[in-house]
């Protein structure tokens, strides 16, 4: 009898645990439903390659050994013009560190982002995703949204909104090999 | 575990009411139950109602409990049209939730909002409890069809008087050859198609013994219906995206994994012309002006080549080509694009004439296109014009600096500087719709508008379901449960010859009592006994007839 009821409890525990398991899964999903698609802390970085203003392909994967601080934006969004004179300021002290900006501008013309770049004195490369391609590759919502991925091509932090020059700086040093 | 030992020496379970052997009720509760609920589990133990120890079992319990389901179905029904008060999220403007319900309905909104009745679909607790009660759906189930089987696989043909005498339909006859009444009996059951089995002394027939697996089957169609509804939140099997593209344009695909690209060939809306189908719209287009009749964008579909990554150009391969209706979707690949929004003439270019502005003679002329601006425009004769900057969807001006809010042209404006041969440095010109400033002084040279062009946007919805399949098999094992449980009942009838030669009959369905009559009365008619009465239907009568000559009694006085 004893063996019929422990038989039965394990039964219990195991249907009991499955549905558990199904439950919670279910709630993480949807309560995490808007980053489900979003490249996260952790993931590797897919890879991509652009065009820079002046003619240049940039690939990621290319930057391997390097600190890479990906940059989604448009000229339109006030926080991104807000926060690029800062990462042009931490661009001067860390590259040489071997952190590399990639400003990925978003389905804007080659004479906006051009515009742009000159007037900020931009240093680092500007590419342009006109297809909006790597904008979906990484499922990036509102501008502008920052990746840090680390020298082994992983993603160590994804910040979506404005930086301060100290959170540049920090993420920075985050990212440096 | 306590043990109930019958009159009859049968060993039966703790919970059980109905003697696994010989039929005997086992205790007084019982007794004094009807014996309809008596019979619904055949008697049987219910699983949870055996024991109640570990917390485990206290869950169990809980979830097996019918009555706890029901307030969880209550509570969910509840819920959901409280959710239909205010509008749900969806369909309000995106991104505006926190503001939206309490600007609008006050406290209430605010409330609404707290509690996540906004998006109910999504709030965790709303989740919480459909849960619970697929919980509760299968862990009732499963404590009811268990024993249920048991019993109805185990079940004895012979059973105690006292049994029979506790059915709804029960006679006692004094027959002289009760063998003889058995055999005439059981020679019109399997004309009935009876299932048959005769033990000494006793018989018993059943039909659609399977009509009482359809609660069953029906949750377990519930369940796959559930597991569907989850599955959506597995990546790779649901997508729904929306993506804008304009005529022209050749976009990525959102949610196929940059392996697709679009381009659009152009939007088209068509109306119903008056007369055209004078019956049906005439009246319609007089009341109410233009009618839609067709929403589509052509459209190409790439591929992109094996092994390229985001961003690279590379080679994209046509896959096919054709239009996109409402309703009508371009589908490939499990992917399905559909056509669900439109924006109508955006800024795709405007011309202007350089003209001198005293002789109002115009020196040359040129097209901006906004998706693509150049840095400067030569006109012949040694004129040209430079553009500085360019504000698509220009807003106003913020400490001297005129500022644009989207990169949509939804009102497109320039920085430009005009060069001629009288100005070698240039004229500077703040030009937008209707709007032409000359910030450092008078200028000799303007630019005068000289055309626009417009082009249409799409909005699509590109749409992937590899549930929908598990959702139409549960829907269809669910209905498979519904016919099998209300279009068959399983009918039963026992016989049996007592020590003392009487012959005993009790019959028992779970629903259409009718049907058994009937049956029955087709069963006896050839032993020229009466069928076995049917004790809830004759007292009925007995009341009936009652209140009728009381009736008759009160209309003979008047």
């Amino acid at each position: 009898m004893s063996k019929r009821k422990k038989k039965r409890l394990l039964i219990r525990v195991s249907i009991l645990t499955v549905l558990i398991a199904a439950v919670v899964y279910t709630l993480y999903s949807t309560l995490t439903d808007d980053d489900r698609m979003l490249v996260k802390a952790g993931d590797a970085a897919p890879d991509f390659e652009l065009t820079d203003l002046d003619g240049n392909a940039h690939r990621l994967s290319d930057y391997k050994g390097q600190g890479v601080f990906l940059n989604f934006w448009g000229t339109w969004c006030k926080p991104c013009e807000k926060e690029m004179p800062y990462m042009e300021n931490q661009y001067q002290v860390y590259k040489d560190e071997g952190v590399q900006i990639l400003a990925v501008n978003v389905g804007e013309s080659e004479f906006q982002v051009n515009n742009f770049a000159n007037e900020y004195n931009l240093s680092f490369p500007v590419v342009r995703d006109a297809q909006k391609d790597v904008m979906y590759a990484y499922a990036i919502g509102p501008l502008p949204t920052t990746l840090l991925i680390n020298p082994e091509g992983e993603v160590v932090k994804v910040v979506k909104g404005e930086m301060t020059e100290e959170m540049v700086a920090e993420y920075m040093e985050m990212i440096k090999p | 575990m306590n043990e109930i030992t019958c009159k009859c020496g049968h060993v039966n379970p703790e919970g059980t009411e109905l003697c696994l052997s010989c039929g005997r009720t086992l205790s007084k509760d019982a007794e004094n139950r009807k014996t309809a609920d008596v019979m619904r589990y055949e008697g049987m133990a219910r699983r949870s109602q055996t024991y109640n120890l570990s917390i485990i079992d206290k869950i169990w319990n809980f979830f097996s409990s019918v009555k706890v389901g029901v307030w969880l179905i209550v509570t969910t029904l509840i819920a959901s049209s409280l959710g239909t008060i205010f509008p749900q999220a969806l369909f309000i403007p995106q991104g505006t939730e926190n503001v939206y319900y309490e600007e609008r309905y006050g406290i209430a909104g605010k409330i609404y909002y707290v509690l996540g009745f906004h998006d109910l679909y999504s709030s965790w607790w709303y989740l919480l409890l459909i849960g619970a009660i697929g919980t509760s759906i299968i862990i009732a189930s499963l404590d009811r069809v268990i024993p249920l089987y048991k019993a109805l696989k185990h079940q004895r043909i012979n059973r105690h008087e006292s049994f029979m005498k506790r059915q709804r339909v029960f006679s006692d006859y004094s027959v002289e050859s009760p063998e003889k009444t058995i055999a005439q009996i059981r020679e019109r059951l399997e004309k009935k198609r009876y299932r048959i089995r005769e033990e000494k002394d006793h018989l018993l027939a059943e039909k659609g013994r399977f009509s009482r697996w359809g609660p069953y089957i029906n949750h377990i169609g519930l369940i796959i219906f559930l597991i569907g509804g989850m599955l959506r939140f597995v990546p790779g099997m649901y997508v729904d995206e929306n993506m804008w593209i304009r005529e022209g344009e050749t976009m990525a695909i959102p949610g196929t994994g940059q392996e697709y690209f679009l381009k659009s060939d152009g939007f088209t809306v068509e109306t119903y012309e008056q007369g055209e189908d004078p019956e049906v719209f005439n009246n319609t287009i007089e009341r109410e002006g233009a009618i839609a009749k067709n929403y589509q964008t052509d459209a190409h579909l790439y591929q992109r080549e094996q092994g390229s990554i985001a961003g690279q150009q590379g080679e994209l391969v046509e896959v096919q080509n054709g239009a996109i209706q409402v309703n009508q979707p371009l589908k490939f690949d499990q992917f399905a694009l559909y056509q669900v929004d439109f924006r109508q003439d955006e800024y795709l270019s405007m011309s202007f004439n350089m003209t001198n502005k005293a002789s109002e003679e115009s020196v040359g002329s040129f097209t901006i296109r906004f998706d693509e601006p150049q840095k400067v425009y030569e006109l012949e004769n040694g004129y040209s014009v430079e553009l500085t900057e360019y504000f698509p969807d220009f807003s106003g001006f913020e400490d001297g600096e005129p500022q644009s809010v989207s990169p949509i042209p939804n009102n497109p404006a320039f920085l430009v500087r005009l060069f001629s041969p009288e100005k070698p440095d240039g004229e500077v010109a703040f030009i937008g719709i209707q709007r032409n400033v000359e910030p450092l002084g008078e200028n000799d040279y303007a630019l005068e508008f000289a055309g626009v062009e417009t082009r249409d946007v799409s909005g699509l919805t590109v749409r992937k379901d590899l549930t929908l399949w598990i959702l139409g098999l549960g829907g269809a094992v669910f209905m498979i449960g519904v016919v099998q449980g209300a279009y068959w009942n399983h009918r039963r009838l026992w016989l049996k010859k007592t020590a003392d030669g009487r012959l005993l009959a009790a019959g028992h369905t779970n629903k259409n009592w009718f049907g058994l009559r009937k049956d029955l009365e087709y069963v006896f008619d050839s032993t020229g006994l009466e069928k076995p009465v049917d004790h809830q239907e004759e007292n009925l009568n007995r009341n009936t007839s009652a209140d009728a000559k009381e009736e008759n009694n009160r209309d003979s006085t008047s």
